[in-house]
């Protein structure tokens, strides 16, 4: 809770320009007929995801050119908000022109991506990412059909939700590429857990194979070991003080990240590594506190020496903790 | 032309009301319980106030109408103090509520769950209202209180309080109602219907927001949510809102003078505008039958036409209505009124609620009526739900159950 979070500004004012024109004018809006691919000697693939009681659909129209399998044309009909529509309107555009192969890699981030007026502006607030995520969905769909695979096998369809119908894997994707942290997000970007909320956690209304809170903690534990193993290859087989500065600090940072942040975190602070000094006795790693840590009273003991303790047993015992 | 149709959201203040209410600014500005004559230049206007709330629904001079901050915070003093008085500090254990309160009841009454008490959240049926006779069997002696509004925001439907009021007294139980979509729409005689509590809100009744009202029944005992300075017989400490008082009771007066001709006013209105819709636009229905709803009400469901997308269309027009879908709600969560009356689970996602006002024009209707239309054509042009050609053989969506 900060200032910035007494009043926020309206769902529409997040939007893009790119997503609001889309949205008033669709560039790709429409059918294709069998008879009109046939005349190009292309096949027609007609791929559905969602439905209208699920909150949106969209069906995607793909007329793909046998020979080369890339996708001529394409067009889409949507049932669905601001988001959905324009959303919609930029994966097909992104489709265009690309082999069925490319287009299957095209994500959901991509077309998050397209939309947005400058780089760094995300072109939806995050509550609406599920939408584009939709968008996703049918490419794999409309791909798995041309192919002839069956969409079964085509991917891992455990659906671990039903109401949104979102499969594990696209959970353990989307967690990873968003690297999100919370239920709430993964809610936000996928929809799971948004409609009756049984697979969030065990004790809802009916029981599941599979529930939104051991998928994260095991996608989140895999980021990281991954991101653990990466420091200790960075750090020459653990001999911390043979490591350059920057791998020291990375050190630092993912036995800090195991070991000491969440608990930071839980009381709304945190920290972050400012400066590795070596000196002949010591090695002196220079923090600073953010958040309520700064200015609470066991940041310059307990929480002090616990930070000092972690990292003297996993780096060195050469190691001294200092706080600026 | 710009047209707003979101009344049950709030409305515009009257300019009478905002008149009645500017001399308590920077001409009459004394603290009501200062001695001297500036504390007591405002009382006259503030007896007048109190009085204009009191004739408005019909309350007796032994029950107590108490200004509060808002409606929510009246319905958080009534739950949270009867929690006090009868659960801590009494023998209850039980509240009874609605699955279609305001969320000032019902995360209230989830705030209450956390605490140890026991809530039943009663379902409604296909029209949007609960079943008198249902209620009555789920009270028990350690029922404390049964909190049920008196008409939907979301629908507009009435729910039968005369009857709830009697089950209770029979019963023993206090009864409080949500009074605020009925205040000022509808007659409200708290003579006629057995009611403990009953919460208000002026900025429903073209009055201003941040005042609203709660009234307690003959005496009936309630600690106070606010200790203070003793203000409103102790009741509800604070300094007198004095601008806001003299706008809530003239707003009340002038919405309840005559209130018959009114409703008829404004019901003319929206069922030209219901008929309308209606009849143009094919593949649509409407929530609750029309007697039984506040006569400003419509609750349309559009097939294949989701929510926010024709919010979007309609606030391009200048239209101002408002939908419970998920996508248009900040958390994604589908209005809660939409998935309680569960008689189609796309009304959770393609209801569009218009609501009337005393002010709503013929023009007005007649200009929503043709913006409605091309708004629905437009979308249901883009609309999968009406596309001609079928998905490939394999290509079908698996419907989205809901549970």
């Amino acid at each position: 809770m900060a200032k910035s979070d007494l009043f926020g500004p309206s769902l529409w004012d997040e939007y893009s320009n790119k997503v609001t024109s889309l949205m008033n004018n669709p560039q790709h809006q429409g059918e294709i007929t069998e008879e009109e691919a046939a005349a190009h000697g292309n096949k027609l693939i007609v791929a559905d995801f969602g439905a209208e009681s699920c909150g949106d659909a969209v069906r995607l129209y793909w007329e793909v050119n046998p020979e080369t399998d890339v996708i001529e044309n394409s067009k889409f009909k949507s049932f669905g908000c601001g988001t959905a529509i324009a959303s919609s309107d930029m994966m097909t555009q992104l489709c265009l022109g690309k082999t069925v192969d490319e287009a299957v890699k095209i994500t959901n981030i991509d077309v998050e991506m397209a939309l947005r007026d400058t780089p760094d502006v995300p072109a939806v607030p995050p509550q609406k990412m599920h939408c584009s995520v939709m968008a996703y969905d049918v490419i794999k769909k409309a791909a798995s059909l041309y192919k002839g695979v069956d969409a079964e096998s085509f991917e891992e369809e455990i659906i671990v939700c039903e109401c949104a119908r979102v499969s594990l894997s696209t959970l353990k994707e989307v967690i990873k590429l968003n690297d999100l942290h919370t239920i709430e997000q993964v809610t936000d970007y996928t929809k799971a857990g948004g409609f009756c909320k049984s697979c969030i956690k065990p004790g809802g209304h009916e029981a599941r194979e599979y529930y939104l809170v051991d998928i994260l903690a095991d996608v989140r534990r895999e980021m990281d070991e991954a991101k653990m193993k990466a420091a200790a290859e960075a750090g020459l087989g653990g001999d911390f003080e043979k490591m350059t500065l920057v791998q020291k600090i990375k050190a630092i940072d993912a036995v800090v990240d195991e070991n000491i942040r969440q608990f930071l975190i839980m009381d709304g602070g945190n920290m972050e590594v400012i400066d590795v000094k070596e000196g002949e006795d010591y090695i002196d790693v220079y923090i600073r506190y953010l958040g309520s840590c700064s200015g609470c009273a066991s940041s310059s003991t307990g929480t002090l020496y616990a930070i000092e303790a972690a990292l003297k047993e996993k780096l060195s015992d050469k190691i001294r903790v200092l706080p600026i | 032309m710009q047209v707003y149709m979101d009344n049950n959201a709030t409305t515009m203040v009257d300019p009478t009301v905002v008149e009645a209410m500017l001399p308590f600014f920077s001409e009459q500005y004394g603290n009501p319980n200062s001695l001297h004559k500036f504390g007591t230049a405002p009382h006259p206007a503030i007896s007048k106030a109190i009085d204009q709330v009191y004739t408005a629904i019909n309350a007796s001079d032994n029950d107590d109408i108490v200004f509060t901050s808002c409606a929510t915070e009246s319905n958080n003093w009534v739950l949270k103090s009867v929690w006090i008085d009868k659960i801590l500090h009494g023998e209850k254990n039980h509240i009874i509520t609605t699955e279609v309160e305001h969320p000032s009841v019902l995360s209230t009454c989830k705030f209450l769950e956390e605490q140890g008490v026991n809530v039943t959240y009663l379902p409604v049926n296909e029209q949007g209202i609960i079943d008198a006779q249902m209620l009555r069997s789920f009270i028990t002696e350690k029922t404390a209180l049964v909190s049920v509004m008196w008409a939907n925001n979301e629908t507009g439907m009435i729910f039968p309080i005369k009857e709830i009021g009697e089950i209770c007294k029979e019963k023993g139980v206090l009864f409080h109602t949500d009074g605020v979509q009925a205040v000022g729409k509808i007659p409200v005689d708290v003579q006629a219907v057995h009611v403990d509590f009953m919460s208000m809100s002026a900025h429903k009744f073209h009055g201003p927001k941040g005042i609203g009202a709660l009234y307690i029944r003959d005496g009936q005992a309630l600690s106070p949510l606010l200790n203070g300075g003793d203000h409103m017989g102790g009741r509800r400490s604070g300094t007198l809102n004095v601008p806001y008082i003299v706008g809530m009771g003239k707003a009340l007066e002038m919405a309840t003078e005559n209130i018959e001709e009114k409703m008829a006013s404004i019901r003319a209105k929206r069922d030209r505008l219901e008929d309308a819709l209606l009849k143009l636009i094919p593949d649509t229905f409407t929530v609750g039958e029309r007697d039984h709803r506040t006569p400003n009400t419509i609750l349309i469901s559009i097939r294949g036409v989701e929510g926010e997308g024709m919010l979007w269309d309609l606030n391009n027009a200048a239209i101002g209505a408002s939908t419970g879908s998920a996508c248009a709600s900040e958390d994604l969560e589908a209005n809660t009124v939409m998935l309680a009356i569960g008689a189609d689970h796309e009304l959770a996602h393609t209801g569009i609620r218009l609501s009337l006002s005393r002010y709503t024009t013929d023009e007005e209707v007649d200009y929503v009526i043709d913006h409605f239309k091309s708004a629905v054509e437009r979308l249901r042009s883009i609309s999968s739900s009406y596309a001609k050609v079928k998905p490939t053989l394999g290509g079908e969506a698996t419907a989205c159950e809901m549970h």
